[in-house]
């Protein structure tokens, strides 16, 4: 292996200190951005009038990293022209490389790409080009440095922060997913690592081998991942050793924690008075926005130079203002606000706690509040514009009014008197057909990569052509520019979340009720342990409060199934393709073999209800057919007693809840699933031993079913 | 603790002729009136109790005959020091079933339980007090569990040695180690630990530990004792029902006496600082000093039209590391306790030891030539024949003991007897056995009466007589 030849190298060079390196990923391998990351890659969106890649740069630096590998993708060529055309190609001791990619669509083929390259030769910072942070790299790298002393498995140091303590406040600030996670108190290890928290969930599964080796874990819930990473070179090579890893946390680090094969080991380390933050949403970027005008990235922040950013004044309530601004002395200009170069502000305007770039033309009485109005923007008279991001060279016509979370990508224009509704996204160019975002629900966002190639040779252009097109269309308005894109399904709950506009009142409720609704499935689930006594709260309590909750239960995992199993019903799919494609959704909502099973019995159940009856034995009848027809592909799923058992007990869920319609018909079922070979005696008898602790409102089936289980104990020879 | 500690009732789950102690339990001497240091093991659980100047007390006894004995030695020994009142509960049903059968008897406003198997020097009187400051539902105590340190010297030693202590609970805590979170018993030890997200996004932090052991000490509010019992009728161990239910339930109570409406205003500083954050304030602007029990229900009052979330509290009282804390409900446990009690935690035993550390009983007759070394004990009126050996046992009242015996990390109770040329390795002999001549002994429990034949050589054995009912 090459790697082996370089870690020799390493091992002479650690002892002289070799040149520190980092990994920037100027593509971030996901829409989130979208529709602006259509026209502009992510990293040169100005964040605070300045591209964010220059924050992540510019901390590089000043943290003593002297080589930096630039990781271009999408618009890989906007990138390379902008860092040839900035200063950052020029700074002595700092050495900017860039790495051109056509086809990586994740970040595990960007680092499989860069360890073909054989550049790294030691522990490198890897980050992302929308990093801003101003923390000092040194006791990081110093302990990753002793770390990796003592134990050579220890091959990432995970930098991470304490987030504001509040439940809410956690999901809500920087609109990331939920992040749970177990850290050995004594050595920092990462022992769990649960993002993208499945909110119908409402426990967290600990293995049990963890706590065998450390006598205390802490969880937590209050931190925040940086995603700033200091790795050693191994993780290259682990990224090349297993080439389905693509997401860096979701694949790289679960896998290096749940299938521990190599004994590697990931640790943290915790910041406490230095800012770190990634820009992955909207509402990341308004809170990393404000965080900086509120100086909180100092040296990072608008009045201080460093990349080739204009020169703004600090004045008093954390305002910003460009040497050259024509304001009128009307306008009010409030409190942690910026405004660029060359704005003109017309009469009685206001603007609050938003960042107006550089030649902006905004009329009289416009109100801004909370917005990012991009560069060369014409407002006209009357606008209101609210928690909005507008882009370069917008048009909002006179007495336009944006709603909160409005997105204008480049050059949109926005008819007089319109009236964008919220959380609309507006471009130029039409949303791109979801052929590709409904199959593969995980890796939708790697596709999109080549979508986003695809859609900017169309913006080669000329402006005109792509102008002229839609203009008829004026969604937006009489003379009205752009097309208003429409959300996808499934992406309402997203939106709000992300959105730069605040959380409504409601939407913060709901957050709250889904904890409500934890602590409920919870004591259901706790329900199902086999302790002694009886742990399910008074059935009256669970049932009047949980009756919205009960189609939380049915996972989404469920649905799927079920909706794949009735698309191979109705369209006659052969059983094989049947089993292929739920494998791949097990594997993508990483659930056991037993809740496929469930999952798949359901479905069964489901389809057998779905031609009219009247009577039970008609019931009955359609059963029989059904089960005859898909018993094959449920017992490729019932390999071991165990999945049939949670099918018996799925079964008694369904009756007692989604399909009340079986409950008089359990045990003729149960004995139609034995006698076709999908249930096995054993599976029936442990499933009949093991109810028969539970207290009496549990075994209702029990009893339906006894004189089957009595004739299974007791011919069980002859009937074979 | 000087201070009186008002109203707290005391209940002592004193067990009675439990099965995992068979054979050195007898209907004669049910498990409270086992000996430790030639003192009924209840009576260490009734002097902490009193020292603590925790005086009202139940002692409950599993089985009639048992109480009976209960109540005459108790009599007999604390009629002018303590108030207690011996109560017969029925067998097998389990701490929660014996504290229901008592339960209504109860009046005061809040309810120490303790295990009356319990060795410790952890007053229950600051359990009390933490119990009082949270104003909780249930405060724990916890302390960690005993290492393998013990079972150094022990008799069963090689076994044991290799092995990590042995894992009794999973604990959660939050970072102020002050509330309970999360506990797992018996077998859930050994699966995987899940824990509610709900109480973990609530807390934010949450320390599970595996290294600390539910003590059987516990503080209860009474309402909340009586409701629960009373609903839950099949809750049988306070340990793996009880406690359980109201830690998981604490954020979503569904006790009625109890509620987020017991606001308090003396929360311990620490826990606000953590907890009181902006979170609130800039959302809903209403946030206080308050645990996290109260943020997160008046979280939900807050903007919610939500029925109010109610939350009780669980606490623990973790004690130091330096404390004693065992419980009898083994025979290996009784073995260790006797050893610890004389030599380890020798404060705990209440006697005075000799300059070679050990304690024999001025009325007890030693042979010629015989030593009996530190960490020892010689009831009195015992006798020892001629150059006998006894090293770190405990030997009872009026033992009869021959010439050339070996005794060694044995317990013997009173009236035993021992032959000539015997030897007793990490051993339980138990009242009224009569070992005869040469008897080699290793590892055995021997129950009360038995006979031992002479020359016998028995190993890791447990012999006891037949019941003759």
């Amino acid at each position: 292996m090459a790697q082996k030849k370089g870690g020799s190298r390493v091992s002479e060079d650690t002892e002289e200190r070799h040149i520190l390196q980092a990994i920037l990923l100027a593509d971030s391998f996901a829409q989130k951005f979208r529709p602006i990351t259509l026209e502009r890659p992510k990293v040169l969106l100005p964040l605070v009038n300045i591209p964010m890649i220059d924050y992540s740069l510019a901390w590089l630096e000043s943290a003593g990293v002297e080589e930096v590998f630039v990781f271009c993708c999408a618009h890989s060529k906007q990138v390379i022209n902008y860092l040839e055309n900035s200063q950052w190609l020029n700074i002595p001791k700092f050495n900017v490389i860039t790495i051109e990619s056509h086809d990586s669509v994740s970040a595990g083929d960007a680092l499989r790409l860069i360890y073909d390259r054989n550049v790294i030769r030691g522990d490198f910072v890897l980050i992302s080009g929308d990093t801003v942070s101003n923390m000092s790299l040194t006791q990081a790298l110093l302990e990753h440095k002793e770390r990796r002393k003592k134990d050579s498995n220890a091959v990432m140091t995970m930098v991470i922060k304490k987030s504001k303590p509040s439940p809410l406040t956690l999901q809500t600030r920087l609109g990331n997913d939920e992040l749970f996670m177990a850290i050995d108190p004594n050595t920092q290890q990462l022992l769990y690592y649960e993002d993208k928290a499945d909110h119908l969930k409402g426990t967290l599964s600990l293995d049990k081998t963890l706590l065998a080796d450390n006598p205390a874990v802490f969880l937590h819930n209050d931190k925040q991942d940086c995603y700033i990473d200091i790795c050693s070179p191994e993780v290259l090579s682990l990224f090349t050793d297993n080439f389905d890893y693509q997401h860096l946390r979701r694949h790289f680090v679960k896998g290096l924690l749940v299938d521990d094969i190599m004994g590697y080991k990931i640790f943290t380390h915790e910041i406490h008075s230095s800012y770190a933050a990634c820009v992955d949403n909207f509402r990341s970027y308004d809170t990393i926005s404000k965080d900086i005008m509120q100086r909180w990235t100092y040296p990072l922040v608008p009045d201080v130079q460093f990349s080739g950013n204009c020169p703004t004044k600090l004045e008093r309530q954390g305002m910003y203002k460009a040497s050259d601004i024509r304001q009128s002395r009307s306008a009010q200009i409030g409190p942690f606000t910026l405004v660029g170069n060359g704005t003109t502000v017309g009469d009685h305007s206001k603007i609050s706690n938003s960042v107006i770039g550089e030649g902006c033309t905004i009329g009289s009485n416009v109100t801004i509040e909370g917005s990012y109005i991009w560069s060369n923007v014409t407002i006209q008279n009357g606008c209101q514009i609210r928690h909005a991001i507008v882009c370069d060279g917008v048009v909002i016509k006179s007495g336009a009014v944006l709603e909160p979370g409005v997105i204008l990508s480049f050059k949109v224009i926005i008819g007089p008197q319109y009236v964008v509704p919220a959380y609309s996204k507006v471009s130029l160019l039409p949303q791109p057909t979801k052929q590709d975002s409904d199959e593969e629900l995980e890796y939708a966002d790697n596709s999109s990569v080549e979508n986003q190639s695809l859609l900017s040779t169309m913006l080669d252009l000329p402006n005109g052509e792509v102008t002229s097109k839609p203009s008829e269309s004026s969604e937006v308005g009489i003379s009205g520019v752009g097309y208003i894109w429409s959300v996808c399904e499934g992406g309402h709950e997203e939106e709000w979340r992300h959105s730069i506009a605040p959380i409504s009142a409601e939407k913060l409720i709901d957050l709250k009720n889904v904890a409500q609704a934890d602590l409920d499935l919870l004591t259901q689930d706790a329900g199902v342990l086999p302790t002694s006594g009886e742990l399910k709260p008074d059935s009256d309590i669970a049932n009047s409060e949980d009756a919205d909750t009960e189609d939380f239960r049915d996972d989404s995992f469920d649905k799927e199934v079920e909706a794949t199993f009735l698309r191979a019903v109705h369209e006659s799919v052969e059983q094989d393709h049947v089993i292929i494609e739920i494998n791949s959704l097990r594997l993508s909502y990483n659930v056991p073999f037993s809740d496929c099973a469930g999952a798949i019995f359901y479905s069964v159940m489901k389809l057998a209800t779905e031609t009219p009856f009247t009577t039970n034995s008609e019931l009955y009848r359609t059963t029989v057919n059904v089960t005859t027809k898909w018993g094959g592909l449920l017992k490729h799923y019932l390999q071991t007693i165990d999945e049939e058992i949670e099918v018996i007990m799925k079964f008694e869920e369904i009756c007692l809840e989604s399909i009340k319609e079986f409950a008089p018909l359990f045990a003729q079922i149960l004995h139609l699933l034995y006698d076709k070979d999908i249930l096995s005696e054993d599976a029936i008898i442990s499933w009949a031993s093991e109810k028969e602790g539970a207290d009496e409102s549990d075994k209702i089936f029990l009893k339906q079913s006894e004189t089957f289980i009595q004739w299974l104990k007791e011919a069980p020879e002859e009937d074979d | 603790m000087s201070s009186p500690v008002m109203d707290f009732q005391v209940v002592v789950l004193a067990g009675g002729a439990s099965k995992n102690l068979v054979p050195i339990v007898s209907k004669e001497v049910p498990k409270p009136l086992l000996p430790v240091a030639n003192r009924p093991v209840l009576s260490y659980v009734l002097e902490l109790l009193e020292s603590n100047n925790l005086k009202d007390l139940i002692v409950a006894v599993e089985g009639k005959e048992a109480a009976l004995a209960v109540g005459g030695w108790i009599s007999s020994v604390y009629v002018d020091r303590l108030h207690v009142e011996v109560a017969a509960v029925p067998e097998d049903v389990g701490t929660a079933g014996a504290l229901r059968s008592i339960v209504h008897h109860l009046t005061a406003d809040d309810i120490l339980v303790v295990s009356g198997d319990l060795v410790c020097d952890v007053p229950p009187g600051a359990v009390a007090a933490a119990h009082r400051r949270h104003d909780a539902v249930v405060t724990s105590l916890l302390c960690s569990t005993p290492t393998s340190g013990v079972s150094e010297t022990g008799s069963s030693g090689g076994k044991d040695k290799a092995k990590k202590p042995k894992r009794c609970n999973i604990i959660g805590l939050d970072p102020t180690r002050q509330f309970l979170l999360y506990v797992a018993t018996g077998s859930e030890v050994e699966k995987d630990v899940r824990v509610q997200k709900g109480i973990l996004r609530a807390v934010g932090q949450m320390e599970i530990r595996a290294d600390l052991m539910d003590a059987h000490l516990y503080a209860f509010k009474r309402s909340v004792l009586q409701e629960v019992l009373d609903q839950k009728e099949n809750f049988q161990s306070i340990k793996k029902d009880l406690l359980p239910y109201l830690v998981r339930s604490q954020l979503r109570s569904e006790l009625s006496s109890n509620g987020a409406a017991h606001a308090e205003e003396t929360w311990n500083e620490k826990l606000t600082s953590q907890n009181n954050q902006s979170f609130f304030s800039q959302h809903l602007a209403n946030a206080t000093k308050q645990s996290f029990h109260e943020l997160y229900a008046s979280g939900l009052n807050g903007s919610a039209p939500a029925p109010a979330s109610r939350t009780h509290k669980c606490c623990v009282y973790i004690a130091e590391n330096s404390k004693y804390c065992a419980r009898l409900n083994s025979l290996q446990a009784f073995n260790d306790i006797n050893r610890d009690v004389i030599g380890e935690a020798s404060h705990l035993s209440g006697y005075s030891f000799s300059v070679h550390n050990n304690i024999i009983d001025p009325s007890a007759e030693l042979g010629l030539k015989t030593t009996v070394g530190p960490q020892c004990m010689l009831g009195e009126g015992s006798q020892l024949g001629d150059k006998c050996s006894v090293k770190r046992s405990v030997i009872g009242r009026h033992c009869r003991i021959g010439s050339n015996v070996k005794i060694v990390n044995s317990v013997v109770m009173n009236h035993a007897t021992i032959g000539d040329g015997s030897s007793v390795q990490g051993s339980v002999i138990c009242s009224n056995v009569q070992l005869q001549e040469r008897v080699i002994l290793k590892d055995c429990m021997v129950g009360a009466g038995y006979v031992v034949t002479a020359g016998n050589e028995i190993k890791g054995e447990s012999l006891a007589r037949k019941e003759k009912s």
